[in-house]
């Protein structure tokens, strides 16, 4: 039929006379967050949401950061007013979150040579980025992704006028990282294309590359001329250790590459719904860097004006408060640590249950996920047969597991792979 | 050698700009007109008591930090849905409303934008009145839309150019979307009386276009909620599906906190739910789930019927200060012996007053008394006080006699 082969506007023009959104289709739920949705909604006391990448405790609970309480009540009683942060957001914040990534000794920081604006957390983030690259980058319109990534990076360059491609990076026969393949895929990759880096703890795999890997990714990126874009979701959350999970950036910088960085401090800070973040191009020079920022203010101020402040004043704090600085140190090493125990758990509780698979990879990978190795059906099993929630490329997060439950997921996993 | 070497320094924000230029003189008697911020009669920003024990009543529950959803937190949509449509609307009723939380004025505006580079059948066109906010212009450009422009200010009288307004909208193409200011436009401070909007919304029909309404100052203009929304409610109770920004930057004084509604208005309960669907896929990309602690704060105060009313009071004292500031300054300018016509002055409402200005005063306004303010010669009277609104008419009598 004619009508079901025009566009959606056209639809909405023929429709006028009814209504504006006639031709409005119900759209898909998103893939991750419809994980969550879905599991609200059943009823089985054992049910386990594995879906989205957000830290429980060992009770399976929330966990805001002792840190974040006390900046939160330093904060308050200075009752400061609710002024208009400036189009990049918290001086403060910027500094302290640019020497988190690239570290105090950067040479980087040291000359200037980078703007770090504040965003509304990692998507935010990528999405400023993505804008930037759009309007800027003279380069391919080829953005770089790993196969698989994040699934949200997808849309997020999409929508902001980038075309996807990807490099090989997964193995799924060894489900660790395929390092032949992703240097063969680099290697003829256009130059000046853009190309996506997560920095640690690969989302969804948990598959990083180990130091010497990174050296000949970063030797044949720089050989191909590519512009490194690096995701930094999770640093301190990988190994527990914030100047570890951020070495592949700062080498990269030290290798002479001018990259463009996204972080979030949604999940090593607990602040997820304040959505902070930052967003960093290292420039040639200070004078350069000037110049980025003004472009990137005139990008900024006609999506949201300035930033929300709540959530940078907590993390400027924390950062910038020694006291707060070392607790928070070691509340990420406790949470990156309760995950590794998880994962030894799992893989014990599985060694136990009598599977005879190999689930090395369960202790290998790093981070907040675990890509299982779970087909789709078999997914659909556990969700359906153990209310176990998780998204359908097998992808659980190891976060939601906890020292009660990882028997019944162990349990579960062998039942729909035995 | 760089990847950004042929990225130009770009102009600093017209409005924004002020601001930092303002901190940089050192003149004691300087005056910061420009971004539309509340100030008390000290000239000291303003937190409203509502907001601070709203926030006592967050903080003592302790809430988590847990991701909101896509479209926000579900208390504020509602309330604030219902602070613009009235509690008693039929489109709430029904259900027929989409309502999302959003990053401030300028989230929302961009939203809609988006949604409707995306999904309005008609033409791209987004017919803005003459003069309006300066970032209408690059939220629309950046979403894929393109700018026209109603006549709406009459620089002859400094009131609304009513016959020029519906002379233009008459010529506009069907189906095309038009921005209206719902109270204190924006820059103007000039507002279109009940019966001219009646008139402007049975035109608007007749052309048969797609209505925006801008309100971020609901409240602000007369002092009372509902007086301020009547422009919107009218135009819904005429038949119109109307797509609505909100902000509560002003009227609660939330500014950096980031908090708005975004709301669609269909035809049905059914309609509304794949708007709903398409938005979120529109905004996971962009930001994922807005931010919290504003929206905590809003929801709060007006779901608590005493902080409402402690709200209500509240607005309504900034609006009454800023009709004084207005009173004063027009009586100061007649003291000075200026012989010009000031009763604009008085006449328009809200954050804003459009002075008549010549940019070249302007430039002298700023470089001789130092007073900042945007060149179009819109002055904040949110930052005029009692203790300086005789310095500023003898200022603005200097550069214009």
């Amino acid at each position: 039929m004619t009508l079901l082969c025009l566009p959606c506007r056209s639809l909405n023009v023929l429709f006028h006379g009814v209504s504006w959104w006639g031709g409005v289709q119900m759209g898909p739920p998103d893939p991750i967050l419809g994980v969550s949705e879905a599991f609200k909604k059943d009823s089985n006391p054992k049910k386990m949401n594995l879906g989205v990448g957000a830290y429980r405790d060992d009770q399976g609970k929330p966990f805001v950061l002792s840190c974040v309480r006390k900046a939160e009540a330093l904060i308050s009683a200075k009752q400061m007013d609710k002024e208009y942060l400036g189009i990049t957001g918290l001086a403060d914040f910027n500094k302290s979150c640019a020497k988190l990534a690239l570290g105090a000794d950067s040479e980087v920081l040291k000359s200037g040579r980078n703007i770090t604006v504040q965003t509304i957390s990692g998507t935010g983030s990528l999405r400023i980025g993505a804008n930037f690259l759009s309007r800027f980058h003279g380069g391919p319109r080829d953005v770089y992704l790993p196969k698989p990534s994040w699934g949200n990076h997808t849309p997020i360059f999409k929508d902001a006028g980038m075309t996807l491609k990807a490099y090989r990076y997964y193995d799924p026969a060894t489900c660790g990282f395929d390092h032949s393949g992703a240097l063969e895929d680099i290697s003829k990759i256009p130059e000046q294309s853009v190309i996506m880096l997560h920095a640690c703890a690969h989302n969804p795999t948990g598959v990083d590359p180990r130091p010497e890997q990174w050296k000949e990714i970063s030797d044949l990126v720089k050989k191909r001329n590519l512009l490194v874009f690096f995701d930094m979701a999770y640093q301190g959350f990988a190994s527990g250790d914030i100047d570890k999970d951020a070495w592949a950036v700062r080498y990269f910088i030290e290798q002479g590459h001018n990259i463009v960085l996204s972080q979030s401090f949604a999940k090593n800070m607990g602040l997820y719904g304040e959505r902070v973040g930052g967003f960093t191009v290292v420039c040639n020079d200070a004078e350069e860097a000037k110049r980025v920022e003004s472009q990137l203010k005139i990008l900024i101020r006609p999506i949201y004006s300035n930033p929300p402040m709540n959530g940078a004043r907590i993390a400027s704090t924390i950062l910038n408060t020694p006291e707060l600085y070392s607790v928070w140190l070691g509340e990420v090493h406790g949470m990156a640590n309760r995950i590794i125990k998880m994962r030894e758990q799992l893989e014990a509780g599985l060694k136990k249950e009598g599977s005879t698979r190999d689930w090395q990879h369960v202790i290998d990978q790093i981070g907040m996920f675990c890509f299982t190795g779970l087909k789709p059906e078999q997914v659909e099993r556990l969700t359906k047969e153990f209310s176990v929630y998780m998204t359908k490329d097998g992808r659980i997060s190891m976060a939601g597991v906890t020292s009660g439950n990882v028997g019944y997921l162990a349990a579960g996993i062998h039942a729909v792979t035995k």
